[in-house]
């Protein structure tokens, strides 16, 4: 989840053969994800395995088609508290990057507390704030906040102090305020930063949604896909359990391709992980 | 020489982890001059060039502008700045880059966009006005950065080591085009090198400076007549200068 090359990015071999390797990039996953398949179902059927143990791929496909209306909800309770978390995430996580870049004080203050945020297992913590905060829905969104929070922070900071120190000097020379040397200089030098830090906490607000629901168990109300595999495993539905899993990757994959996409459309332009070269 | 337009009077730099950049520096240099401060690295050249331009303060002496003391804010609006490296906004396009100094005087683009334009036509990149930096050669970029410099038509312009990092073609083209835009806009330009030979080429006077502690050693005029070109770089005046700026940079370096 926490890639840092982007799967758009052109690999340094890709610069050679060009469309072979384009095909090959697409074609070598595939075929190994559809081979692993065949093996799966081969072993399950040699071996009579009962589904109740493991059932073959094309159980689990059935049961995703069979039981869509009852997992669908949970993927939009899940995805609704991942994406709440995550803007908050970055919202504060912005904000407060800002505010570190603006007073060295604030940052000395309180950095190293983002820090033990960040170094806490969520798991750990997690059945705390379920006792504290009376609202299950909300004890969620603030676990899933609290992992996708500190990339954003960090990245940030780091972007926003790493802009090109002449052209500091620049702005100083033309008399530039505190809030233009931000909003021309130290913002868009941040930008590459930021969307790394993005793509990072995309993945682990999910993460920590997943894990907070896993927390709450059958206490919770809400039932997002968590919950579901929870409950699919009390009850032997292993299909079930196989099928919610699919869809939490699936949800996580996607969210990574939309957040390197997003990083790609913003940076195209002018930043090198972005730039095609020609060599 | 007329009353100065820029003067140093014994000035010191002494940085924080107790460097002597500069001592007793006292250097004047008048409206129209080109001046180049030539030394070896760590004479402290860059230093007093961005003393000069208000970045940071001195340890000692003072800097006048015109007679007053030190460059208020308003004076340094007279002011154009290009450093060794480009230093352009990699997000930026050409237009934006040369627009920045007016954009951060709060002066809106339909007003003054035809300045930006005009500046961009005098370093000869009219048509690369929506290229990204990164689409630019080296000294296409330092073009650009040069623009940059003149959008807001200032009195002086300060450059360091401008030229350092381009090939040899591309340099002297720049030499020329600079020397050019000097005769044309009646600056004064104050101008860093560590290169003798670019030194002679261009400036009316050198300012030979030496290092620990940065100060200077000798100043010399250029007496050759502008306008300078090609010619001037095999002519007999230039190799007499060349070689007498040259044995006083040895002796600096001696020291």
């Amino acid at each position: 989840m926490t890639g840092e090359r982007e799967l758009d990015e052109p690999l340094p071999i890709q610069s050679g053969p060009g469309t072979g390797m384009r095909v090959a990039r697409v074609a070598l996953p595939l075929l190994v994800g559809a081979v692993s398949l065949f093996l799966w179902d081969l072993v399950v059927r040699v071996n009579e395995i009962p589904h109740y143990i493991l059932p073959g791929p094309l159980l689990v496909l059935d049961t995703l088609i069979s039981d869509w209306h009852t997992l669908y909800p949970s993927l939009l309770v899940t995805l609704q508290i991942t994406f709440m978390a995550l803007s908050v995430a970055t919202a504060g996580g912005v904000f407060l990057a800002i505010l570190f870049t603006q007073s060295r004080w604030l940052e000395l203050t309180f950095f190293p507390y983002a820090v033990i945020l960040q170094v806490t297992p969520i798991i750990s913590i997690a059945p705390l704030i379920l006792i504290y905060v009376d609202n299950t829905y909300v004890a969620l969104l603030i676990c899933a906040w609290i992992v996708a929070f500190f990339p954003i922070l960090s990245n940030t900071t780091l972007g926003l102090n790493s802009a090109d120190h002449n052209l500091i000097n620049l702005f100083q020379l033309y008399g530039a305020s505190r809030w233009q040397t931000l909003w021309y200089l130290r913002l868009p030098s941040a930008m590459p930063y930021f969307l790394g830090g993005l793509k990072i906490a995309g993945g682990l607000s999910l993460i920590g949604a997943i894990v907070a629901e896993f927390a709450a168990g059958t206490a919770g109300a809400e039932t997002g896909l968590a919950y579901r595999i929870l409950e699919a495993g009390y009850r032997l539905n292993i299909p079930r359990m196989f099928a919610a899993l699919i869809m939490i990757s699936g949800t996580g994959i996607i969210i990574f391709l939309l957040f390197s996409m997003l990083a790609h459309l913003v940076l195209r332009k002018w930043h090198e992980s972005a730039v095609k070269r020609e060599n | 020489m007329s009353a100065p337009l820029i003067e140093l009077r014994n000035v010191d730099k002494v940085f924080s982890n107790g460097t002597v950049a500069l001592k007793r520096l006292s250097l004047a240099v008048g409206a129209h001059e080109f001046v180049s401060l030539l030394g070896p690295s760590g004479c402290g050249k860059s230093t007093a060039l961005r003393l000069i331009a208000g970045l940071g303060a001195v340890s000692a002496g003072r800097i006048n502008w015109a007679g007053r003391p030190d460059p208020a804010a308003a004076a340094r609006r007279d002011i154009g700045f290009v450093f060794q490296e480009p230093t352009l906004m990699p997000w930026a396009t050409v237009f934006k880059n040369v627009y920045l100094p007016l954009r951060l005087s709060r002066r809106r683009k339909s007003e003054v966009g035809d300045r930006v334009l005009d500046a961009i036509a005098k370093v000869g990149l009219s048509g690369f006005e929506d290229a990204y930096p990164r689409e630019l050669s080296g000294g296409m970029k330092m073009r650009v950065s040069i623009a940059r410099a003149l959008v807001t038509e200032p009195k002086v312009l300060l450059m360091d080591e401008p030229f350092a990092a381009l090939d040899e073609i591309t340099r002297f083209k720049l030499n020329n085009d600079l020397l050019e835009l000097w005769q044309d806009q009646s600056w004064t330009v104050i101008f860093v090198t560590h290169s003798v030979y670019e030194s002679v080429y261009l400036s009316n006077r050198i300012v030979v400076m030496a290092a620990r502690p940065g100060r200077v050693v000798a100043d010399m005029d250029v007496a050759a007549p502008y306008p300078r070109g090609e010619d001037y770089r095999t002519s007999e005046p230039y190799n007499h200068y060349c070689g007498q700026v040259s044995n006083r940079l040895h002796e600096a370096m001696g020291q």
